[in-house]
């Protein structure tokens, strides 16, 4: 412990030095990807690639009038939109369940419940098809949008549970005690003090859905795209500039959703400091 | 004859194997302030929550109100609940908590801004209705806390440990301020805490509990200067326990020969025979140290083991011949330093007598 303390200095310099720019090259790694593509959306240029012949907005046009894609477009945001529903509803009523309340098996249902996010989603791609196959089943919407409430289920739960467990059940006791029948606590209390989780977890959701591609490959009904398997068609094609256009709208949606989100989950927990 | 507002008959709860309330069975009248004293995990807040509705007894009648409650679900029972730590709804309005008891009690909407208002003024807190729970101080929430509570008018009040997370100054202040409001609503009171110095101060009657069952239910001059157990004894107040035999009984009193060899009087119930092993109890403030002692008193020579000086007071540990002794004496002139030898005395009617059961012989 005897060191010079000005060597000992240096060496901190250094060191700090290094953890910057690994951090920066760590966060070019991460973002160059995402800037190629919104950059590329955005050439004139005939190839989905570099270099950039010019600036013009003529892919989005082109994007907008593509009849394949605004359907796949909207398929993924209807699906996106019932299973975020679904699965808040019957999410929340689990977290509660789970935090709330004690009944036999809870430990098993608690590790079942968060099962599906273990499991690699193609064999959950898989298994459910068989399952389908052997009950003799298509390949429906319905199968398709159950397919996503099974795979994001699982993050509501977690979300919303975490959020529970850290509210006191004395606020609750408060409202029974006050006379507020069970539902009538949980609509003036528990859900308002839920609420930040659960706008969360809607949007945790709606951006599981509208990712997902592995999963949606195996169960969607035949002659059905939903954007990333749109996506994935084109991309067997050529790699059009079109893909850049609609990447850089993907990002758009699965980016600023959660950080809007994230603003209006502060905007309302900021109500209550 | 006095209303009872609370009747607990044989009240039982069980966790599994932990028995946490034995038996109990509790009387309290109507508009009187009871406390339940003991350590924590004694059964006192399982008495609160099970009177509250937030625990089913497993056998025993709960009675308020003259209304047998046991099946009926809390948010029925007309029940005001104050917390440890305040439960003020953190997204309502100081109002909109005063009044959330009132919405569910369909009381007409100009009354209930009447109400809030009485009950801010009660509480001494006038004209912070818009405020949210974080922008006032901790005594402040809890009196709001209080506020929500009496103003649905309940049945009886349950109060758990509702000082404790105040700090100490602020603590007496609210005592104080506490019971003059519950005497002013005239409100049945029950009050759980673990600090005897609250249950003394507050109370109408303590009620000290342990281990699920009640040891002593009295008033607070009872339960200090005749503790009915050894547990009573020791968990209120510095009590001197000093074992002996009783040698010869007579006109209301005991010679006993402790266990040291001393031989003292002390005062004693019939019940009182030669020969049978008891325990005396002393007060550590009723131990008289250096001072000349008053005809009849008990006197014993000691050797002062530590002294704490408190300003005004000044606690003793004193061995007398092998006897361990506390004193807490007011000091008249000079204070006693480890080493010196003292004269100790004490009249026989400061002693309680415990059989050899641990309970105080009647």
């Amino acid at each position: 412990m005897r060191q010079p303390r000005q060597a000992e200095d240096a060496s901190g310099v250094w060191g700090w030095r290094a953890v910057k720019i690994v951090t920066i090259l760590v966060y070019i790694f991460m973002f160059a990807p995402i800037l190629v593509t919104v950059i590329l959306s955005f050439n004139a240029s005939m190839f989905g690639g570099f270099p950039m012949t010019g600036v013009s907005l003529q892919w989005y046009g082109k994007l907008f009038q593509n009849e394949s894609v605004l359907r796949a477009f909207k398929t993924s945001i209807w699906i996106a939109l019932l299973t975020a529903a679904v699965c808040t509803v019957i999410g929340v009523m689990a977290a509660i369940a789970l935090t709330r309340y004690e009944f036999r098996g809870k430990q098993w249902m608690n590790t079942l419940v968060i099962l599906p996010a273990l499991v690699p989603e193609t064999i959950l791609g898989v298994g459910l098809l068989l399952l389908m196959k052997w009950a003799n089943q298509p390949r429906t919407y319905l199968l398709l949008v159950l397919g996503h409430i099974m795979l994001a289920l699982p993050f509501v739960v977690l979300v919303v549970q975490a959020r529970l467990i850290g509210i006191k059940r004395v606020y609750e006791e408060a409202a029974l005690s006050l006379g507020a029948n069970r539902f009538n606590t949980f609509r003036e209390v528990t859900l308002p003090l839920l609420m930040p989780a659960i706008v969360a977890a809607v949007l945790l959701v709606f951006t599981i859905s509208f990712d997902n591609i592995t999963a949606s490959l195996f169960w969607r009904p035949p002659g059905v795209e939903t954007m990333p398997t749109q996506i994935l068609a084109m991309l067997k094609i050529s790699i059009s500039p079109e893909i850049n256009a609609l990447g850089t709208l993907m990002i758009v949606i699965t980016v600023g959703l959660p950080l809007l989100g994230g603003a209006i989950a502060r905007i309302l927990s900021g109500n209550r400091q | 004859m006095t209303d009872i507002a609370v009747d607990l008959k044989g009240v039982t709860l069980t966790y599994g194997a932990f028995v946490a309330v034995k038996d109990v069975d509790l009387k309290i009248d109507k508009g009187s302030f009871v406390t339940l004293l003991g350590p924590s995990g004694c059964g006192k807040t399982t008495i609160l929550r099970s009177i509250a509705g937030l625990v089913t007894p497993t056998s025993g009648e709960i009675v308020v109100a003259g209304r047998l409650i046991n099946d009926v679900p809390i948010y029925k029972r007309n029940i005001g609940l104050v917390f440890q730590n305040y439960a003020l709804f953190p997204h309502k309005s100081v109002a909109d908590n005063i009044a959330f008891g009132l919405k569910y009690r369909d009381v007409p909407k100009a009354d209930i801004e009447r109400k809030v208002k009485r009950a801010l003024d009660m509480v001494r807190l006038p004209g912070v209705e818009k405020k949210l729970p974080s922008q006032l101080s901790g005594g402040q929430q809890q009196r709001i806390a209080l506020a929500r509570a009496i103003v649905i008018e309940p049945d009886v009040l349950l109060l758990d440990e509702p000082l404790s997370a105040l700090d100490a100054h602020l603590r007496e202040e609210m005592r104080t301020e506490l019971k003059i409001i519950q005497r002013e609503v005239g409100i049945t009171t029950i009050f759980v805490t673990h600090d005897q110095e609250e249950a003394l101060a507050m109370s109408d009657r303590i009620v000290v509990m342990n281990h699920g069952l009640i040891e002593q239910n009295g008033t607070p001059e009872d339960v200090y200067r005749m503790p009915a157990t050894k547990f009573v004894a020791s968990f209120l107040g510095q009590s001197n326990l000093m074992a002996g035999t009783i040698a010869a009984t007579g006109n209301g009193s005991a010679r006993i020969t402790l266990d040291n060899g001393a031989s003292i009087e002390a005062k004693a119930p019939a019940s009182a025979k030669a020969g049978s092993k008891v325990t005396v109890i002393l007060r550590a403030q009723r131990l008289e140290v250096g001072k000349k002692a008053a005809n009849g008193a008990n006197k014993l020579k000691g050797k002062i083991a530590a002294t704490s000086y408190l300003g005004g007071t000044a606690i003793y540990a004193i061995d007398a011949e092998g006897l361990k002794l506390q004193a807490n004496t007011i000091i008249d002139d000079q204070v006693f330093r480890e080493g010196e030898t003292v004269d100790i005395a004490f009249a026989p009617s400061d002693c309680v007598l415990l059989g050899e059961d641990d309970r105080r012989l009647v």
